[in-house]
């Protein structure tokens, strides 16, 4: 039984009364998907946050276009932040290669920088966040004010849930004796919610350049 | 994994079609060879039965919290109605008493008990059991989702005990006047229900995560989808809606908590109240509603979907015959699930929105009628000549057909622009949505409750009393809901405290006093059924195994209740739908899921 059902019209139109579906529907192995387990929650996780965003985006796009809408400056402090972001992606994809080359010593560098460079994101968001408050520009002060604390602090704390995941591959890294599979595919999907994080950190970085 | 497949060899008859019978594999097909999954093996009390990572006990606790916030909606309930039907006898509950009990005992009963016992508590025990799995994809997070659930009931609950109280503003929590002073609870009671309502959600989504990805890939060998249990589909199509709606009662939630203690202005628009100017400016209370709404209608198919399901495997099993019709069952289930994610402006017809706008949510909330009428047909159909037998779960199964059908005839005419402006805030709602979203769900969790009472316990509940709380909460919700859809019509206004002696009131008093009565009647007769619950655990008549001759896999684990692992050594291998009863060809009156064709040689296969 190879064929996985991708296309749910193919599935809600099969015949399981016939005998030549039934000996096909006999043979499967009760799998929807070739995916693992994790992968496929991992995915989930990203469909539940993307919608998450998606309706603050579609709030932030209505809130705007009402007259008391004064839109902050953003600060350098935040392009160094993106920076950092998109430099923080880049060393763990070079991570999940190493790990895909079994280069268990190099993967657990980079690693390492990667949770670095993580944490210097926050902490850059955290500076901004005092910038901002030092300046007199409350979450108060002004919806766009509002809306800029509150997807930071979103997009923080996703972060925070990923970095939670990264702790645990990297600790794995450091005992003598880790299930190999495993290790590389927890490393493999922590790459994609990191991935994730930056395409939605430049979904919402886009939207408070524009307005 | 393909490849273990290949290597095995299977031998498979060529496909004898013109008999129409299940032809293939002569022999058996050996049970899945995949690595069993890793089950953690609890050794103490605790880890047993409190911090449980089995699905079958997780459901358990989700069932009796959900049970035990009911009991409190249930009560609240009470209250009200003695204060609408005899507002001079009881005058214990003052004006923002009444709020608070509408806005918990709508909450409550909405999310914590439906939403919670459905999927939280049916979920959770039926889809392992019956997709053939060990156990749930992700025991921890499940647990987890558990306990979140907790405190989430217990910050509801605590918000009863803070200054001001729980709050007034309605169950929908409209903003401004949910955070405004004036509303009771405004101090901390929004707060915390805002605070409870997103652990909720959290809570949630690690629950459905499981519930979702264990449907879709732990399923055992040969249980294709379109060979899964109705009741599979419609809590696996719930919880799709659930993870996808519920962010947006997430984002409300939080933008209004903000608005609440940072003075944000996310929904609160220029505001004065005793002639001085708040903070708040520009903000929009209209988002909120599309934002709640968005949530709040798949809310509806979220209690409505897995009830859909179990009905019709309580009908087919209860009346020994196939469901009419099972794929289209499905698509309906998907279509509804599909389009309920486009008829929410329907609640927001009074709103001042576009009208055009207002047409098109007409449109949509109206196409939504084609599947559930083709259910309800499907439902009859199955009934149709078959060998009804008028167990409890029949009876309440047949209850729900009618309640159901009841209730969204109704839903038709709200509908409608035109006819929902009127009665949109009559009891003629209040009337509709208990029949179609309170009553009917209910119905099927009782019939459920005690249609798998046996299998979780060993024992079936006591018969006389079940008789009893069907007739009394069939007939008394009848009683208790007719009547206020003709207070609707007459005018009666919906959310009011006291009706003085305004002229539409004068012809109503008598109405209401009767469904005050009926509504203590019914209520009472819910505690006699939770009586039967813990009495019949310990004394009830022991069942036998399979005591409904049921085909689908929880009844035929090989221990009777099933244990942890649920199925012994070897997973079962699945050879049909779960609805092969009374078979044309065969000499056995049903054939369970994981008979062998080559068992049952003469049975035909049936087209579905």
């Amino acid at each position: 039984m190879s064929k996985k059902e991708l296309n749910i019209f193919k599935l809600l139109s099969q015949k399981p009364w016939e005998a030549s579906q039934a000996a096909i529907d006999n043979q499967h192995d009760g799998k929807t998907l070739d995916l693992s387990k994790a992968k496929l929650g991992v995915r989930t996780i990203m469909v539940v946050s993307t919608v998450i965003f998606s309706l603050f985006v579609v709030s932030y796009s209505d809130r705007m276009l009402v007259h008391d809408w004064k839109s902050l400056s953003e600060p350098w402090l935040l392009w160094i932040n993106t920076a950092i972001l998109i430099f923080t992606s880049f060393v763990f994809h070079k991570a999940k290669i190493y790990s895909d080359k079994n280069e268990f010593e190099k993967a657990k560098n980079t690693l390492l920088l990667v949770g670095f460079l993580s944490f210097a994101f926050i902490t850059g968001q955290l500076l901004v966040w005092q910038h901002f408050i030092s300046i007199g520009q409350y979450a108060s002060t002004n919806p766009a004010n509002a809306f800029f604390y509150l997807l930071t602090a979103l997009h923080s704390l996703h972060l925070l849930g990923g970095l939670f995941f990264w702790g645990r591959a990297t600790t794995k890294l450091f005992t003598d004796n880790f299930n190999v599979t495993k290790t590389k595919q927890a490393i493999e999907l922590c790459a994609i919610y990191w991935h994730f994080l930056l395409i939605v950190w430049f979904i919402l970085f886009g939207l408070m350049i524009a307005s | 994994m393909n490849d273990e497949y290949t290597d095995n060899k299977i031998e498979t008859k060529a496909a004898d079609s013109s008999s129409g019978s299940y032809a293939p594999p002569a022999e058996k097909i050996p049970a899945q060879e995949a690595p069993d999954q890793e089950l953690y093996h609890a050794k103490s009390f605790w880890t047993k039965w409190v911090f449980c990572q089995d699905a079958k006990v997780i459901g358990i606790q989700y069932a009796l919290t959900a049970t035990a916030i009911g009991m409190i909606g249930l009560i609240l309930s009470w209250g009200m109605r003695l204060q609408l039907g005899f507002p001079e006898t009881f005058s214990f509950l003052g004006p923002a008493t009444y709020y608070q009990s509408v806005t918990m005992h709508g909450m409550i009963m909405v999310i914590y008990l439906l939403t919670a016992l459905f999927l939280g508590g049916f979920g959770n025990y039926l889809i392992p059991l019956m997709v053939g799995a060990r156990d749930m994809v992700f025991p921890y997070v499940n647990m987890v989702s558990y306990w979140m659930f907790l405190v989430a009931v217990l910050v509801l609950i605590a918000s009863f005990f803070v200054p001001g109280g729980p709050t007034g503003a309605g169950w929908t929590l409209y903003p401004p006047q949910a955070i405004l002073p004036g509303t009771p609870g405004s101090e901390m009671g929004i707060v915390l229900m805002l605070v409870s309502l997103s652990l909720f959600v959290i809570g949630f989504t690690m629950g459905g995560l499981n519930y979702v990805i264990t449907i879709l890939q732990s399923r055992t060998r040969g249980m294709t989808l379109m060979r899964m249990p109705l009741t599979i589909w419609g809590i696996f199509t719930a919880t799709v809606l659930a993870l996808l709606a519920f962010p947006a009662l997430f984002v409300a939630c939080i933008m209004m908590t903000l608005d609440n203690l940072l003075g944000t202005s996310f929904f609160m628009p220029e505001i004065f109240t005793m002639g001085e100017k708040l903070d708040y400016a520009g903000g929009s209370p209209i988002l909120f509603q599309h934002l709640f709404w968005f949530f709040g209608h798949p809310e509806v198919y979220i209690v409505a979907l897995p009830a859909f399901g179990i009905v019709s495997d309580l009908i087919s099993v209860h009346a020994r015959k196939n469901v009419f019709g099972y794929r289209m069952m499905v698509w309906a289930i998907v279509i509804i699930g599909a389009l309920s994610f486009i008829v929410w402006a329907h609640h927001m017809y009074v709103s001042g929105m576009n009208p055009w706008f207002g047409f098109f949510f007409a449109t949509t909330t109206l196409i939504i009628a084609v599947p559930t009428a083709i259910k309800v047909y499907n439902w009859v159909l199955t009934l149709w000549r078959g060998n009804i037998h008028l167990t409890i779960p029949m009876l309440f199964s047949l209850g729900f057909i009618v309640t159901f059908v009841n209730g969204g005839i109704t839903g038709l005419f709200l509908g409608n622009v035109i006819i929902d402006v009127p009665l949109s805030d009559t009891y003629f709602v209040v009337a509709h949505f208990h029949m179609v979203m309170g009553i009917a769900p209910l119905m099927v969790v009782f019939g459920a409750i005690y249609h798998w009472y046996p299998l979780i316990t060993g024992r079936h509940l006591n018969q006389t009393l079940g008789k009893i709380h069907f007739w009394v909460t069939f007939v008394g919700a009848y009683a208790i809901y007719f009547p206020m859809h003709y207070l609707g019509f007459i005018g009666v206004p919906r959310r009011y405290f006291e009706m003085y002696d305004s002229p539409y009131m004068t012809s109503g008093v008598g109405l209401n006093q009767f469904i005050t009565v009926a509504a203590l009647i019914v209520g009472f007769t819910q505690f006699l059924f939770l009586y039967n619950i813990f009495t019949s655990w310990y004394k009830g008549e022991k069942s036998e195994r399979n005591p409904w001759k049921a085909n689908s896999l929880e009844w035929h684990t090989p221990d009777y209740p099933p244990t942890h692992g649920n199925f012994g050594k070897e997973l079962p291998v699945v050879y049909r739908w779960p609805y092969d009863f009374s078979v044309p060809g065969s000499d056995k009156e049903y054939i369970p899921q994981h008979v062998a064709p080559s068992e049952v040689p003469t049975a035909k296969a049936e087209q579905t």
